[in-house]
């Protein structure tokens, strides 16, 4: 968990949802190409997850690692959670949901980030 | 729109938003809960509490139909008085609660969402109620 692999992830999560935002405005129904997208994104969360599990548990600093871990397990949660209720909503309202998705992992990366980093940081 | 169909159209979002407050609520009074529970009892029991709203708030929103739209209107509206509340008592006593809720200073942690929230979801759960009024099954 560093600067930059948090800031990748928040600028492609951001990219995810505007994304959507534009398929939600032209009504258009999520695609292939959508589905890959987020799935990339989502194997970049899971890979964060273990990378986080893997260092908090080698590390000796006081870092509040339980919710450190509660928002990465959160991150990679909300995009399949996202994706199942969207597809079933045949208006744009369903690409919002998507869009809402990503808007939400980019704030619980920088979430996890901000706790990683520690008070002060 | 469908009798008592709270989940479809502009509420399909609505659910979703509910739904992510529903998980953070949850996993951070489950953290305060595990970790923390001496330092300040009330506030963290008020955290499973407010999750526990917003946990019967997805699930009823996202059943839709006539029982389950009566149970979303009882949980948004235990939802209202409770931002209300909480978010009093937190600025005039901010001393009787020692940690943070969801519903703190009418939840300015997050972007005071939590105030808004409820009064998007009252609407919305009033419109599909006239609605399902005026097609009787």
């Amino acid at each position: 968990v560093t600067v930059l692999t948090t800031g990748v992830l928040i600028v492609l999560a951001l990219a995810c949802a505007g994304w959507a935002v534009l398929y939600a405005v032209r009504e258009r129904a999520f695609d292939n190409a959508m589905f890959y997208g987020l799935a990339m994104l989502e194997g970049l969360l899971v890979v964060q997850l273990v990378a986080g599990i893997v260092a908090a548990l080698a590390s000796d600093r006081d870092v509040e690692s339980a919710t450190f871990l509660g928002y990465l397990l959160t991150s990679v949660l909300i995009l399949p959670l996202s994706v199942v209720w969207a597809v079933a909503e045949k208006s744009r309202w369903g690409m919002a949901v998507v869009a809402f998705g990503g808007l939400t992992v980019a704030a619980l990366v920088l979430r996890a980030y901000q706790v990683w980093a520690g008070p002060g940081a | 729109v469908p009798e008592a169909a709270t989940n479809t159209g502009p509420g399909r979002l609505l659910v979703a938003v509910y739904g992510v407050f529903a998980i953070s609520a949850t996993a951070r009074s489950a953290v305060q809960l595990g970790t923390q529970f001496d330092e300040a009892p009330l506030a963290y029991l008020l955290s499973l509490f407010a999750a526990l709203v917003y946990v019967v708030a997805t699930v009823s929103l996202a059943i839709g139909g006539p029982v389950a739209l009566r149970v979303a209107w009882t949980a948004v509206i235990t939802e209202l008085v409770g931002v209300l509340t909480i978010g009093t008592l937190t600025v005039v006593d901010p001393d009787a609660f020692p940690d943070q809720t969801v519903w703190s200073v009418y939840g300015q942690g997050y972007g005071f969402v939590p105030l808004v929230l409820p009064v998007i979801g009252l609407s919305w759960l009033w419109r599909v109620s006239r609605n399902a009024d005026r097609q009787p099954a």
